[in-house]
């Protein structure tokens, strides 16, 4: 892949197989651009995360991998994001069907105002999941960490949950219908440490069969939990731009650009 | 930030005045200046319902809400009005509210956000502050008329109808705005389909305030004369309608019959009918309420 408005920058090819092949993507809200022309390959079975000042677009460029901007009203993309062979926004390819695959996680956890079963069933339910419903709830409960909290009171709201069991239930929701990539949006912005130290175990865990996108404003938790890291800068034009994308080790240890060494010194944004 | 002290820009004592004392006592004034207001409202409501019941009390019987109209006072009742009024309001319940509820959905998650829904949304607007009489010759024109349904229950139920649409449309679209959107991200997030999303979670946490919306709106339909009478509602009915296509009168219609007469005797029963009015009021509301508050449980729970 060689995309030109990549040259002068570093930005790595993960090697294997790969989740996501975005290429050349922007994203316009009205007349405003919000990113542009973002090339990127996101290694299948790890944790690739984006880190950037407030703005760059991190969020944006998330949202565009599960066609989550279609229900923006005056959000438009452009450029392509490949998986197998099929590009997510070709004009067949069907956006339920993407976010089916493609699930995603969100900065506020986001229950329903429903029962803890009727949340994690609700998915299932949508996509017309022939199996046992309560075995694949409490499978999906065990594998966000969630079940031993929650199995006397499946009945229960989940409002009722505190915000970190609130986002492992959002988590089990999520991998109850068997997604191949995950898409965490600050997933622990509004979570106390304690939370997102279980959260952080969780995905490291879930690595090993998914595929995890995360956008986060923690340096410390990208460098902690991650693979791969996409660093994003918003220049004079206030349009997001994918500036450095490195083994994680290797970007917080020798990061190519003077930018990204100006951001994770801390000395930016 | 820790090695250097915080240099105060500002004179506190000087450049800051707080004026506490002045504070409180706006806060104050406005205080009892919203609890008047609430007053004035509760008091005249208050005062009709004393003046109401003083000249009505001693015309309520069962002969009263059994009883057909009569020519003498001492033998009428509000029968054919009661059961004209129950089932005008079930009716234009049943029409307006699925139809009212849909258009909402329509243009709150469905409608593309251009020009053309703009447009439609601003006459929807208009339509909510048209007078109600128009809608009477528009029922006259349409219902009675062109489909021929007659001066019948069901004509005047589709006026109604029409009547209080755009009143449910308004309010509806008003609570699902409310409902977050992370709930909508969440169901697309899942891989529900739009419908999906709308009728398993953005419906139901909108209920209770579309349901609000059409309480409002019946209680304006139940008080209507007007429209009902321009499509030619009976002023004196001494049968209650047996279908829908059969003659009716409502208990406005009756009240302000009685109230023109000279005699006092009929003052009286318009008095009476008016407390029999507002309990069918109420009675709506009350179930509507109920239906709200389970509704509201539901959800939180």
């Amino acid at each position: 892949m060689s995309a030109p408005t990549t040259e002068r920058r570093h930005i790595v090819v993960p090697p294997g197989q790969p989740a996501l092949r975005v290429e050349t993507l922007s994203v316009w809200y009205g007349t405003r651009q919000a990113i542009r022309e973002i090339s990127m390959v996101i290694p299948e079975r790890s944790i690739t995360a984006i880190i950037g000042p407030s703005g760059c677009g991190k969020s944006t460029l998330l949202r565009a991998f599960n066609r989550m901007h279609d229900t923006t009203p005056g959000a438009r993309v452009e450029g392509k994001v490949w998986r197998n062979g099929i590009d997510l926004y070709a004009p067949d390819t069907d956006p339920v069907w993407v976010r089916r695959q493609i699930g995603m996680i969100f900065q506020r956890p986001n229950p329903f105002p429903k029962s803890i079963f009727e949340n994690v069933a609700f998915g299932l339910r949508v996509n017309g999941y022939r199996g046992d419903v309560a075995a694949r709830v409490e499978q999906a409960l065990r594998a966000a960490a969630l079940w031993d909290e929650v199995k006397d009171k499946l009945d229960a709201s989940a409002l009722a949950l505190s915000g970190g069991q609130q986002q492992r239930l959002c988590i089990a929701r999520a991998l109850a219908i068997e997604p191949q990539i995950l898409l965490m949006d600050e997933p622990c912005s509004a979570l106390d440490p304690v939370a997102t130290m279980r959260i952080e175990d969780l995905m490291r865990e879930l690595a090993k069969s998914y595929t995890i996108v995360i956008v986060t404003h923690n340096m410390q938790q990208a460098s902690r939990v991650s693979d791969y890291t996409a660093f994003m800068l918003a220049g004079e034009d206030r349009i997001g731009e994918l500036i450095e994308y490195a083994p994680t080790r290797e970007m917080f240890i020798r990061p190519r650009d003077r930018r990204t060494e100006d951001y994770i010194t801390g000395r930016i944004g | 930030m820790t090695g250097t002290q915080l240099k105060p820009a500002v004179d506190t004592e000087t450049e800051f005045q707080p004026r506490l004392s002045l504070r409180r006592k706006v806060g104050a004034v406005f205080g009892v200046l919203t609890v008047v207001a609430m007053a004035i409202g509760l008091l005249t409501l208050g005062a009709l319902i004393v003046d109401v019941v003083r000249d009505g009390w001693s015309v309520l019987s069962w002969d009263f809400i059994l009883n057909f109209p009569s020519r003498r006072a001492s033998a009428a009742g509000i029968r054919s009005a009661l059961v004209g009024t129950i089932y005008m309001m079930v009716l234009t319940a049943v029409i307006a509210f699925p139809l009212g509820v849909s258009a909402a959905v329509y243009l709150e998650e469905f409608a593309p956000k251009n020009r053309l829904t703009s447009f439609i949304e601003l006459n929807i607007s208009n339509l909510a502050a048209v007078p109600s009489i128009v809608y009477g010759l528009l029922g006259l024109g349409i219902f009675v008329r062109t489909f021929a349904l007659g001066r019948s229950l069901i004509a005047g139920a589709l006026t109604l109808s029409l009547l209080i649409l755009p009143i449910i449309i308004i309010a509806g679209r008003e609570a699902l705005r409310a409902v977050p959107p992370s709930i909508r991200e969440a169901g697309y997030a899942l891989g529900a389909s739009r419908w999906q999303t709308v009728r398993m979670f953005v419906l139901p946490v909108a209920m209770p305030g579309i349901l609000t919306g059409t309480i409002l709106a019946l209680s304006r339909a139940i008080g209507e004369t007007a429209p009902l009478i321009t499509i030619g509602a009976l002023t004196y009915v001494a049968f209650t309608p047996g279908s829908l296509f059969d003659p009716f009168t409502v208990m406005p219609i009756q009240i302000y019959n009685w109230i023109s007469r000279p005699q006092p005797a009929f003052h009286q029963l318009a008095a009476g009918g008016i407390i029999i009015l507002l309990a069918v009021l109420l009675t709506f509301n009350a179930v509507a309420i109920l239906l709200r508050a389970r509704l509201q449980r539901q959800i939180r729970d």
